[in-house]
């Protein structure tokens, strides 16, 4: 890796420190490993077990078998992919429903995965506090065409976490009654929160001795 | 002249007319052309002028702004305007060690670093799959609610400032002051401290700590009926609260309000309750609600919740058995347990010794955890617990590396300041104060 260039986080996945030239004296220079956030998200076997099956029952009976994309249950949680532009229309019936009810959207967050085709996901935890239950609703769409439909509509409360989400990764909620930038300057330029954005910093001195920014410095991976 | 002859006359008197009456001669002090004059001036109009307020203000809790557009006294239109305080901590997490992460998340909402650190951790154990030590658990538990205790008087403190009662910020920041004491003692640190930690906590709490912790417990009620005596019954804190940024449940349910808000709105919504964490469903506690959603039923709301966790405190002592406060996985629990020394906290010298003179083995797994880190199975999960302003969420998303690959943090003093235009439009400029300090937010858990 060349001095000065930037080197984003979980995509160098050879050897051990991240280091192309003789620097990686782990022995493990030659291992390459296999990049979990890449590949396909594959669905999980049904049944889920729980209310997990009831809620993608609803869910289906009332928007169609084609709503839910894919269905992954890890660590006891519910996430539940969908397209892009039915967020909102997923998320009426999710508040709606008499059996489903998420009466609160919890959070509204970003997540980029840089090497997928859809690398901007964008998840929205809802909140059932009738039947106290969680689930997680996640939709994703590439970086030339980020338009997701807000569900501000639907929850108020997504209008300034909707806002922070296109401050940070880029993604266009269309139907959004003011989306501008929110954490950082108007006139800011690109998204801070994608992985190939750099963190920043400078390169500090002392005693002669040359300390890299954190992006910079060679690491373990 | 006589009396009569006079009002027969009807002299005109610019200044002061006179008339007889059963009582005596009555004069009226008015007249002139003034109630022309003072009505050419009309103080109601339509025209409207735009009041900023911040982002350096003392009533606006560290750097908030908030853009007014009032029409006399009276509110239009507000838009808080946030971002002056982001630094980034959740892109900084991307390019740390997942225990070097709770130093980060400590720093955003600073009043309530404990949160911070075990909504973290609670996400990142869950990922790992692993089950803290009860004992870690139990000191969790207690140094959670002391620290909602402290922001809860932080919050009291300002509210009476900003309202006029300076003697009660000074009660409050005095009382604060102790549990800060309390911190320092088991931590080292008053603030920020990176005290829980990924497996358990960093070190084990030492006893003169657990005096001063019960010494708080015995001593607090006394406070608290200090303050009540303060407040409760003084007609300006009535007036300036009872009625005042009015807010429903449906109304906090749409912007997405929790914590004593929504409590003093009348749900008695609390994750400790409802989604137990930390094993908050064997302690006894209340969860004290109000009717009146106002800035009042909060104040209330607030000073309850004070006396349940004394409650939860006091159960927690009971509960704390001798044992281990970290995960046994030496992959993963921290190598050195800190001991005090002369220049303060550090690594325990018996430690230091272990790896420089007798084990080698020991050296290079200290250095490739503390340097390297553990792995976290990849995978995403989202952990909430209840702040003392309501939901703190982590939605934590690890690739199986050394390092967060994303967290996102849902603070509550985030969501809550969505709604100060609900609050504060059509009310008075006065009441913005009061209000916007009843939501109790932190611009540092704001904007992270």
């Amino acid at each position: 890796m060349s001095e000065g260039e930037v080197q984003p986080v979980g995509m160098q996945q050879k050897g051990l420190f991240g280091a192309t030239d003789a620097g990686d004296t782990s022995g493990f220079g030659g291992l390459v490993r296999a990049n979990p956030t890449a590949g396909e998200i594959v669905s999980t076997p049904e049944p889920l077990g729980g209310y997990f099956d009831e809620i993608l029952a609803a869910l289906r009976e009332l928007l169609g078998d084609d709503v839910v994309r894919v269905v992954v249950v890890d660590r006891g949680e519910l996430t539940i992919h969908i397209a892009p532009d039915r967020t909102a229309e997923v998320c009426q019936t999710m508040r709606d429903d008499e059996s489903l009810r998420f009466e609160l959207c919890s959070s509204v967050s970003g997540v980029d995965y840089p090497e997928q085709a859809n690398r901007l996901h964008v998840a929205y935890h809802l909140t059932s506090m009738t039947y106290r239950r969680r689930v997680r609703l996640e939709t994703s769409v590439s970086a030339e065409h980020p338009v997701v439909t807000s569900v501000t509509k639907v929850y108020p409360t997504a209008d300034w976490q909707e806002r922070e989400v296109y401050d940070m990764f880029g993604v266009v909620f269309e139907g959004h009654p003011h989306l501008t930038r929110i954490l950082m300057p108007d006139d800011w330029e690109g998204h801070p929160q994608r992985r190939d954005y750099p963190l920043g910093g400078i390169d500090v001195e002392y005693k002669g001795a040359h300390i890299p920014p954190p992006d910079e410095r060679r690491a373990y991976r | 002249m006589t009396a009569t002859d006079h009002t027969a006359e009807e002299v005109f008197d610019a200044f002061a007319p006179e008339r007889d009456t059963t009582e005596g001669r009555v004069y009226t002090v008015t007249g002139g052309d003034w109630d022309e004059l003072v009505a050419a001036v009309d103080p109601v109009n339509d025209e409207r002028i735009i009041v900023n307020l911040g982002p350096q203000h003392p009533s606006t809790h560290g750097v908030l702004r908030l853009v007014c557009e009032m029409e006399g006294e009276t509110v239009r239109s507000i838009r808080p305007v946030i971002g002056y305080l982001h630094t980034g901590i959740e892109k900084n997490l991307e390019y740390r060690t997942w225990t070097q992460g709770c130093t980060f998340v400590t720093r955003a909402d600073y009043l309530a670093p404990i949160f911070n650190e075990t909504g973290y951790c609670l996400g990142v154990e869950k990922l790992l799959d692993v089950t803290v030590p009860e004992r870690a658990n139990v000191i969790r538990v207690i140094m959670m609610e002391l620290n909602r205790i402290s922001s809860h008087l932080v919050a009291l403190a300002t509210t009476g400032m900003e309202l006029g009662a300076l003697s009660m910020m000074i009660y409050g920041f005095r009382d604060r002051e102790k549990i800060l004491d309390i911190f320092e003692a088991v931590s080292g640190l008053r603030m920020n401290m990176a005290y829980v930690r990924p497996g358990g906590v960093a070190q084990d709490i030492p006893d003169d700590a657990l005096r001063m912790i019960r010494d708080f417990v015995d001593y607090m009620p006394q406070g608290l009926d200090d303050y009540e005596g303060l407040l409760t019954g003084n007609a300006i804190w009535q007036e300036r609260t009872q009625g005042v940024a009015y807010l429903d449940v449906s109304g906090c349910l749409a912007i997405g309000v929790t914590g004593p808000v929504l409590r003093a709105a009348g749900l008695g919504w609390d994750l400790r309750k409802t989604m137990p964490y930390c094993g908050y469903e064997d302690y006894d506690f209340e969860v004290p609600t109000h009717n009146g959603a106002d800035a009042w039923a909060r104040y209330l709301i607030r000073l309850e919740e004070i006396r349940e966790s004394l409650k939860i405190i006091a159960q927690g002592l009971d509960k704390l058995e001798p044992g281990p406060v970290m995960v046994e996985d030496k992959k993963i629990a921290w190598p050195a347990q800190l001991a005090l020394g002369a220049d303060g906290m550090g690594n325990s010298l018996n430690h230091i010794r272990h790896i420089m003179s007798q084990s080698m083995e020991a050296l290079i797994h200290h250095f490739k955890l503390v340097t390297e880190g553990f792995r976290v199975p990849a995978g995403q999960v989202y952990s909430a617990i209840e702040g003392p302003r309501g939901e703190l969420g982590f939605h934590v998303v690890s690739d199986g590396g050394t390092r967060p690959f994303r967290v996102h943090m849902r603070d509550p003093s985030f969501v809550n300041l969505q709604a100060i235009p609900a609050l504060a439009e059509g009310g008075l400029l006065a009441d913005v104060i009061a209000g916007g300090a009843s939501l109790d937010p932190v611009m540092g858990g704001c904007d992270r």
